[in-house]
């Protein structure tokens, strides 16, 4: 049995020990034949692959990225077609996934908060619902309820033609089982200045709040930085349109034939796939918030009051930033989790990369070693990065113990 | 922390001990050692590969890996089957783990070449088509742009399907699945217009369709989809069973030798049919089986055209009709070459 | 002293406890509740008529489909047809041994059922912290129920043997999550150990293992089960495809029990490991007698809740084209014989329901563990 560094011996015996003893030899020992048994079993697993691969007379490398991907997709935020290359076929899903994990994070976070307030709340139905909502969402399988939401809520919806809406009619919205049909805002000739103004509206909101944190940390003024900041970002573009003359135009969607055409759709693929994974996810989120309220004590709250703090600056100010320091580093995990349970999509037929290039690109070029490694490394990147993101922020937000 | 690798390796070692058949490279060898064929079939497509309530395995594909069994064994029931989706099964086939994938897969150049893979016939003449409700009034492919369309990824169908569309300057939208039951909920739920694969498969998944007189099958043929038997590249010998176990069916249909008959016909004198059923020559030995290989295939899975009339024909609820898949004597594409 | 007190008949300090007050009326009975827990502000108010008309908009509908308008026997698809049906309970009924056992024999079922007993004779026990023989009762879950439910589900010793692509249902639930949890509990450990272990090599290979099954989805780790894994294998050596599966998931679920368990290790005060190092036993006489013992018992609730985790997570093998639960369930709603538009929804509920059952009363009993736990154990 080995010993560590804790059982060594006195100094005056270090010398009688013979080697066979002695924990650094044998941690050193043990640790060369880990490496050879580790190196080995990965030299055995890889000639396999090649040997494999080889006999079977399977292409290999990554040659096949430039190549024709010769498919569609669905859904595409770049421009694609199915002339296009497989690595834009890579890009394509790795977009699509990154919109879902993002758009998700930022509704569960805020039903997470919500639900996670509500648990604390004194009223009882409030807070029974909100129990009721956590133990029934986070005890059923997430892949469950995001078929649930597919084959159960979105495919029973009628189909355009059932819906009863006559041909090539301008719809202001339409809800069938082709997805979420709304207006497309179309930018003419002239729409880049209402976009700048957009961008200024954000660098000025951003060098206010500097201004105002130097005030406030000079003379204890505060000024509503939030209220400014919406302002502006919805108040410099107002004014931009105005100037320039509404340079946009809205696109309808229309029952065209036997399909929608035009206008802005959601499919329901990716609504079940954003639906299932925000309120799956927000139901943990909300025990996080409410485990991170409850560990602030309650003198925190009796102090601020005694201050003469009113109720709702007290939790903006006291407990809040108190809580978001438990809250965060689970808080971190979750969104790790939604983004990595991103990936059943495959399942209900959203194009993510799992399904795009795990799937169709998989099977197009047979090449599954290169395109498995490829998906896990992209997931391993994403958690990676997201991680030392979290780090830093909850770096900052960490208590500075003075 | 050592002996937690050590450990590790002794539990894969204990797992694949428990569970793991290793062989020498000849598959003929393999199979008889382990006293069963093992089969790589579909997830469930009527006709061709589906479990029955009991679990029980029937299908044209099915049948194919029968008789490969009774020509190895004498018994059509010493085969194993692995249900694999269409992206599991090349691997299957390339790592051992099935020793045949019959499994409505078509023949292309780069299955070929690019994956190691040979095909030992074509044992169903096929093409892409669409399926459409009759209640968009739809009578022609060409009048489907702007359409949903669902289809199974890791198909030639996706490239077959956006090729069509393509040279058509039409527009549709591509809904993708993993599995064939999820593309047919989703074609039965209504979230596509149209459904595309193989017409064969076409008819079969609309038996599966809530209401199957509501669908139509469009008339237009999109691609050449020959469906065939595959086996791994670099054993010429289970490559030559395989493709003569189908010859061997086809020449029996051809020559009225069926399941029934096939003890009578023993006796023929016919040369032909005392090649075939090993009554004269030494052709199953040569491939490694028994003289009477043929005979056992035929009386224990029958001739082709009874396997195709069984599974798919006109008498079951698929109803499909020879059409190509006719013996090339009367007008279709099933031709074997002679046992001689 | 009673001198004082009998000369001076004034007290200004109560010599009797007073008999509590009944709480003002407004606090009483019903209507104080009500005023308190519904009514407390206009806000409060406000939100109760809005959550009340809330519920008042679901619940007689979800009712109405669940049980009023349920189709509870039927022979087939034309029993759940029609406008106004609500669940069609009868789909559930008639393929009710497929949701449990999947195509597994039905002369071999009593197999499985024998299975169940055996591991409830386990479960139970250990279960409750009461009973006594803690360490046989592992031993046998760990290593001779295994060893048996191996034995008598594939169908060893003149057992008729059944392939593993007959097994379905709750049955490969249950044998997912208990192989992967059964697996991952020594693994976990040993990773836990190596994290915080004083040698580079061992510390660094048990990080970077961690840290990339954590990093990276269940789905991608069974396609890599599915698909890449048999390439890497000798040629001709195959794995079933079950254990493949189970292989992956027995990785994933280590490395989440690795994080745990060293969650107890940190918990164990460190004077605790200088005691055990003064003991001059060996670094695993060590763990095993005194660090180990403590710091489990701190993480079972952690342990249930990664169970839990799995359990649900299992439901991912049906897209590797296993029939577990969810699997099994989902491929009925194409027999024709029972497409209905209620289908479906149906059977989800009921999965989820059977899921349910599980989870909670899982999650319950942590929340037990962990308040059983909690005396003392804070300083």
């Amino acid at each position: 049995m080995a010993h560590t560094d804790g059982v060594a011996d006195g100094a005056e015996d270090s010398e009688r020990v013979s080697p066979f003893y002695d924990p650094k030899v044998r941690g050193l020992f043990f640790q060369v034949i880990l490496i050879l048994i580790v190196g080995y079993l990965v030299y055995v697993g890889i000639s396999n692959a090649a040997n494999n691969l080889a006999r079977a007379g399977i292409a290999s490398g990554f040659g096949f990225f430039n190549e024709r991907a010769g498919f569609d997709i669905g859904q595409s935020l770049i421009y694609y077609t199915n002339d296009s290359s497989y690595f834009r076929a890579f890009l394509v899903g790795l977009f699509n996934t990154l919109v879902v994990a993002a758009m998700g994070i930022f509704l569960a976070t805020v039903v997470g908060f919500i639900v996670g307030l509500a648990r604390l709340s004194r009223n009882y139905l409030v807070r029974k619902l909100a129990t009721v909502y956590v133990e029934t969402l986070r005890n059923i399988p997430l892949l469950l309820q995001l078929l649930f939401w597919y084959k159960a809520v979105l495919a029973v919806l009628p189909s355009p033609r059932q819906t009863g809406i006559e041909q090539d009619v301008s719809l202001v919205w339409s809800l069938n089982n082709r997805g979420l049909y709304l207006p497309r805002l179309v930018p003419e000739d002239g729409s880049a200045i209402v976009f700048i103004s957009v961008l200024v509206a954000l660098a000025l909101w951003f060098v206010i709040g500097r201004w105002s944190y130097k005030r406030q940390m000079a003379t204890g003024q505060r000024f509503p930085v939030l209220w400014t900041g919406l302002g502006l970002l919805f108040g410099l573009p107002l004014l931009a349109l105005l100037i320039s003359g509404f340079p946009f135009y809205l696109e309808y969607a229309s029952l065209q034939g036997f399909n929608m055409a035009g206008g802005w759709v959601i499919r329901p693929e990716f609504m079940a796939l954003l639906l299932g994974l925000s309120l799956y996810t927000a139901s943990f989120i909300a025990e996080i918030v409410r485990a991170g309220i409850l560990a602030v004590p309650k003198g925190q709250t009796e102090a601020a009051f005694a201050l003469g703090v009113r109720p709702n600056l007290t939790s903006r100010l006291v407990i809040i930033p108190q809580a978001m320091r438990v809250i965060i580093p689970p808080l971190t995990s979750q969104y790790l989790n939604l983004t990595k349970n991103s990936s059943l999509a495959v399942a209900i037929g959203y194009p993510d990369l799992v399904a795009v290039f795990g799937g169709t690109v998989l099977n197009q070029t047979g090449q599954a070693v290169e395109v498995i490694s490829i998906t896990m490394l992209v997931y391993l990147g994403i958690s990676l990065l997201t991680s030392a993101f979290m780090n830093w922020f909850n770096s900052r937000v960490a208590l500075v113990e003075r | 922390m050592k002996y937690s690798i050590l450990s590790a390796v002794a539990g894969v070692a204990v797992a694949a001990g428990l569970s793991a058949t290793a062989a020498s490279a000849a598959t003929l060898d393999d199979v008889k050692g382990k006293g069963f064929l093992q089969c790589g079939v579909s997830t469930g497509l009527a006709g061709f590969s589906a479990p029955d309530d009991a679990g029980d395995w029937n299908g044209i594909d099915v049948d194919l890996c029968r008789a490969v069994a009774a020509a190895v064994f004498n018994d059509a029931d010493a085969v194993k089957f692995s249900p694999l989706s269409a992206k599991e099964r090349f691997t299957a086939l390339q790592s051992g783990e099935i020793d045949l994938l019959s499994r409505n897969t078509t023949w292309t150049m780069s299955r070929d070449t690019e994956l190691g893979l040979n095909f030992a016939g074509v044992n169903y003449y096929d093409g892409q088509g669409f399926m459409v409700r009759k209640s968009l009034g739809v009578n022609s492919a060409l009048q489907l742009s702007g359409a949903s369309v669902c289809v199974q990824t890791g198909t030639t169908t996706e490239l077959n399907l956006t090729d069509y569309f393509k040279a058509n300057n039409m527009t549709y939208n591509p809904v993708v699945f993993e599995k064939l039951e999820e593309v047919n909920a989703a074609y039965d739920s209504n979230r596509c217009d149209v459904y595309t694969t193989d017409q064969s498969g076409l008819y079969a998944i609309r038996l599966g369709l809530g209401s199957p007189d509501e669908h139509i099958v469009l008339p237009e043929v999109i691609s050449k989809e020959p469906l065939g038997p595959v086996v791994r590249q670099g054993d010429d010998q289970w490559f030559n069973i395989v493709k003569w176990v189908h010859f061997a069916m086809i020449n029996a249909e051809e020559m009225g030798i069926t399941s029934e008959n096939v003890d009578e016909m023993r006796e023929s004198t016919d040369p032909n049919v005392m090649r075939l059923l090993g009554k004269e020559g030494k052709f199953g030995e040569d491939i490694g089986l028994t003289n009477d290989w043929a005979y056992q295939v035929i009386k224990h899975v029958g001739n082709y055209g009874e396997v195709f009339e069984a599974n798919v024909g006109e008498t079951t609820p698929l109803g499909i009709a020879r059409g190509l898949n006719a013996l090339w004597s009367k007008g279709g594409l099933q031709y074997a070459p002679p046992v001689r | 002293m009673p001198g004082i007190e009998s000369a001076n008949p004034f007290y200004y300090v109560a010599r009797e406890e007073l008999p509590q007050l009944p709480p003002p009326t407004s606090q009483r009975g019903f209507g104080g509740w009500m005023r308190t827990n519904l009514f407390a502000t206009p806000r409060d108010t406000v939100l109760s008529i809005v959550v009340l008309l809330l519920l008042v908009w679901m619940i007689p509908p979800m009712v109405q489909w669940l049980f009023i308008d349920a189709v509870w026997t039927g022979e087939g698809r034309e029993a759940c047809l029609g406008p106004d049906v609500g669940a069609c309970w009868a789909f559930v009924e008639a393929k009710f041994g497929q949701f449990i056992y999947g195509r597994y024999p039905l002369e071999e079922r009593w197999r499985v059922d024998l299975t169940a007993v055996l591991l409830i004779i386990g479960l139970v026990p250990i279960a409750i912290p009461s009973v006594p023989y803690k360490r046989e009762n592992a031993i046998y879950l760990l290593v001779v129920f295994p060893i048996l439910a191996f034995i008598l589900l594939t169908g060893q010793f003149g057992l008729v043997p059944v392939e593993t692509s007959r097994w379905g249902g709750l049955l490969v639930t249950l044998v997912v999550a208990i192989v992967g949890i059964v697996v991952s509990f020594p693994f976990g450990i040993l990773l836990a150990l190596g994290r915080r272990s004083n040698l580079p090599i061992v510390k660094t290979l048990s990080v970077v293992f961690i840290e990339f099954w954590r990093g990276v989805p269940l789905i991608t780790v069974l396609f890599m089960s599915s698909v890449m894994l048999p390439l890497f294998l000798p040629e001709n050596v195959t794995f079933d495809k079950l254990l493949r599966a189970l292989i992956g998931v027995a990785l994933f679920a280590s490395a989440y029990m690795a994080e745990v368990v060293r969650g107890g290790l940190q918990a164990i005060p460190k004077g605790q490991y200088e005691a055990s190092d003064a003991m001059g036993i060996t670094y695993w006489q060590g763990m095993r007698l005194i660090i180990l013992p403590q710091a489990l018992k701190l993480v079972i609730p952690g342990i249930v809740n990664t169970f839990i985790g799995l359990f649900k997570d299992t439901s991912l093998v049906l897209i590797i084209g296993i029939f577990d639960l969810l699997g099994i369930v989902q491929q009925n709603f194409t027999d024709p014989n029972w497409i209905t538009p209620v289908t479906p929804a149906t059977g989800l509920i009921f999965a989820a329901f059977v899921y349910f059952i599980f989870c909670f009363s899982m999650s319950r009993y942590s929340v037990f563990m962990e308040r059983r736990l909690d005396t003392g154990h804070r300083s």
